[in-house]
């Protein structure tokens, strides 16, 4: 018997290995055809991006290995810098502003339950399914200070609407078009975190006398920041590569919006416009070490709140 | 308005669908199939599929008419168009073609502006050695000068930009204001405009800066100095007497609030057009083409727009200027720049195509088989309610006309002139200093592109 047992457990280890073997291949052949997508589409051209920030091409001269000067040039470029001055600030204000929104969507929707919450909450995340460039164009029409709607709220009162696409007002108009377009996804990740949070607690918590705004600002919150802090670093990385919305108002205002009014704006013109694919990876380089170092020092600061993660 | 509103919702909505075609064509029309039915990317149809096929990028407003109507006549190739985005759309796919060296067609529609930016990157073939003699005497010596660089031919002239003054003579009539001959003329009527309490008299917009150096060099600057056979040297004055001028004078026009500021190419721009919010644009012969296309002189403000010559700052000495103007180039990718060629000189050469276009105005031909037709000349242009503009005011402007020297980088000069005459119309900087940091900036740009700057 004791022998027997030992002769199995001699015998397991070698067939434990080809089942392990075996594991690995099949692991393998599972993962094989995204580890293939992921290298060839989202390693490789980093990679090739990369490799081309370290050369320079002139118009007269062709071609050379500069090492790190594009990076250099970048960091001491005024467009580059602005821009991302541009972007910094429109984070902290854009940020706050949809997050606060979102939060408070979500905390009413939660705490009312009828057939009215929830087409308002439909409608609340309407705006997220409208493309980006749809939502945008739409936007530049209702700014528009001669045929748009503000004109005629206006000219009730005999006075002249703003002008969100001047440049004093664009700032906000953006505010309000990122806004619109995303508070309603954040509310619906929200959402459905708080309806993840079981109800005993709320009872526990009117037991103990807590009212509904105390449940809400020492149960609920507290519970859901793992998905607050989620859509906070998604949408700090989402605005500091600020695209669309102003790349297409550029063509109802090139006047305020210049070609270098966000990093990745800038990256784009010098790629496609002025032929320097170089400098363009460069910028795009140093727009991810932006991201990265604000990602960090943001998760640093609240490394605290992560144990809830 | 509610008719105007509906229409400039309508320029709103077109622009929308340009642009998800843009980013959803992308580089589709970039299949350079020169042989067989292979080209599958096309806006027209073939008729004759067995022909070899060359493909092309352009964006007149008749574009497909032109097509089809040089394929039906042709029996030796076909051509296969697309329309990929209108101006600096279609350079930045044309300039990425160039970087990855393949995807741009074999024959494309360029500004002559930006002749010069291509051929540099030697993303242009030289035409002369494919049957140029045939057509030179089709088209004037300036219309070659534009397209070419030092000796070498890099397009076929197509159409050209005399630039006017086009009016409202419902506004002009209404604050009795007579066409202005010269720039001290037209701030006067501007100003007389504004005391009766009037619209704008003109727009001053920083996103039209080709518009702005035509303006300069009719004063008397010249951007550019530039001779191919020096690659590496390029004169660039960009902040000399002429052009701080001009520069005060629209920037002093636009403070006294004699003009408006709004971009040009907007809705928002073409709705004051229709809704009488400017009583002159400044503009070139493409133009009454471009208003109808959106919407301009139809309904309730047709016949009331008229065209007179371009004020002047020197009557005794009147200069013409351009702006815009296009040509077909064959591009260095191009399979066989022979047939290509073939396609770029018989495109808009036929009399039924160059006939549309200069009929409805959308085109100002520079084919002298046009430019010399009685019928061309005396046309009553229907935009400018019966007048013969062409005779009067187009037709002489084109012949006057004396070509420019264009660089090698049109794209970075017209961005740092967008962004300066932005601060100046914001009130930021003067003229004169806007035309110094234009300078500073390009000659700075030129310098890192590895030109000697003079």
């Amino acid at each position: 018997m004791i022998e027997k047992g030992a002769q199995s457990a001699r015998d397991k280890p070698t067939t434990r290995g080809k089942v392990r073997l075996r594991e690995h291949v099949m692991g393998w052949f599972f993962v094989g055809p995204f580890g293939i997508v992921f290298l060839a589409l989202l390693i490789a051209p980093l990679a090739y991006a990369l490799y081309l920030s370290l050369f320079q091409k002139k118009l007269i001269g062709g071609t050379s290995f500069v090492f790190l000067d594009n990076y250099v040039k970048a960091f001491t470029d005024p467009s580059f810098l602005s821009g991302s001055w541009f972007v910094i600030r429109f984070s902290l204000v854009s940020i706050p502003l949809q997050i606060i929104i979102a939060l408070a969507m979500a905390l009413i929707l939660d705490a009312v339950t009828s057939l009215f919450a929830r087409f308002s909450r439909l409608m609340i995340f309407l705006p997220y399914a409208i493309p980006t460039v749809i939502g945008a164009v739409m936007w530049g029409f209702l700014y528009s200070r001669s045929f748009g709607p503000l004109s005629d709220l206006f000219s009730l009162f005999g006075a002249t609407p703003p002008d969100f696409l001047g440049s004093s007002l664009i700032f906000y108009g953006l505010v309000n078009i990122v806004t619109w377009q995303w508070a309603g996804y954040y509310m619906i990740i929200l959402y459905a975190a708080l309806q993840g949070i079981d109800p005993a607690l709320y009872e526990a918590a009117r037991m103990d006398g807590a009212g509904k705004w105390q449940i809400a600002l020492r149960i609920k919150i507290p519970l859901i920041a793992p998905a607050l802090l989620l859509i906070l670093v998604f949408s700090l990385i989402g605005t500091l590569q600020f695209f669309n919305e102003p790349q297409i108002l550029r063509s109802l205002a090139a006047g305020t919006i210049g070609p270098d009014f966000t990093p990745n704006m800038y990256a784009y013109q010098q790629a496609f416009a002025l032929a320097n694919f170089n400098y363009g990876s460069a910028i795009s380089f140093a727009l991810g070490g932006i991201v990265f170092v604000g990602v960090y020092a943001f998760l640093f600061f609240t490394r605290k709140r992560r144990s809830f993660l | 308005m509610n008719k105007n509103r509906l229409l400039a919702a309508a320029a709103v909505l077109a622009a929308a669908t340009a642009l998800t075609a843009c980013s959803s064509g992308g580089g589709g029309g970039g299949a350079t199939a020169t042989s067989g039915s292979g080209a599958s990317n096309c806006t027209n149809t073939i008729p004759k599929k067995d022909l070899p096929v060359v493909t092309m990028w352009g964006w007149y407003p008749n574009m497909q008419l032109v097509v089809d109507n040089f394929n039906k006549q042709n029996a030796e190739v076909q051509v296969c168009w697309t329309n990929v985005g209108q101006g600096s759309d279609e350079y930045d796919k044309f300039q990425t073609a160039i970087s990855a060296g393949t995807g741009a067609p074999d024959v494309i529609m360029i500004e002559m502006d930006r002749i010069p930016t291509f051929q540099i990157q030697n993303a242009l073939v030289d035409i002369k050695q494919h049957g140029f003699d045939a057509v030179k005497a089709d088209y004037s010596e300036g219309a070659w000068k534009d397209v070419s660089v030092g000796g070498a031919v890099y397009g076929v002239p197509v159409d050209g930009g005399p630039m006017a003054m086009i009016y409202r003579k419902d506004l002009f009539e209404k604050y009795d204001i007579t066409p202005p001959k010269t720039w001290a003329e037209y701030e006067q009527a501007a100003q007389k405009m504004k005391d009766a309490g009037g619209p704008a008299f003109g727009d001053f917009a920083a996103n039209v800066s080709a518009l702005t150096m035509a303006l300069q060099i009719q004063k008397g600057a010249a951007p550019f100095t530039y001779d191919p056979a020096q690659r590496s040297s390029i004169g660039v004055k960009l902040n000399d007497q002429a052009s701080k001028d001009v520069l005060e004078y629209w920037g002093g026009l636009a403070k006294k609030g004699l003009v408006g500021t709004q971009d040009q190419f907007t809705p928002e721009y073409i709705s004051g057009v229709i809704n009488g919010k400017y009583a002159t644009y400044i503009s070139a012969a493409w133009a009454p083409g471009y208003l109808t296309g959106a919407g301009v002189g139809k309904g309730e403000d047709i016949g009331k727009f008229a065209v007179a010559p371009l004020p002047q700052w020197d009557p005794a000495n009147p200069v013409q200027v351009n702006w815009g103007g296009s040509a077909f180039s064959v591009t260095s990718q191009a399979k066989n720049p022979e047939l290509a060629a073939k396609v770029a000189y018989g495109l808009y050469a036929d009399k039924e195509s160059l006939t549309h276009g200069w009929t409805n105005q959308i085109i100002f031909p520079l084919n002298l088989k046009a430019l010399n037709d009685p019928e061309f000349v005396n046309l009553k242009v229907a935009f400018f309610d019966g007048q013969q503009a062409n005779k009067e005011v187009y037709v002489p402007a084109a012949n006057a006309y004396q070509g420019v020297t264009y660089s090698p980088f049109g794209q970075y000069y017209f961005d740092a002139m967008t962004k300066q005459v932005s601060a100046l119309i914001e009130g930021s900087v003067t003229g004169a200093q806007a035309a110094d940091l234009v300078q500073e900036d390009v000659a700075k740009y030129a310098k890192e592109q590895g030109f000697t700057v003079q």
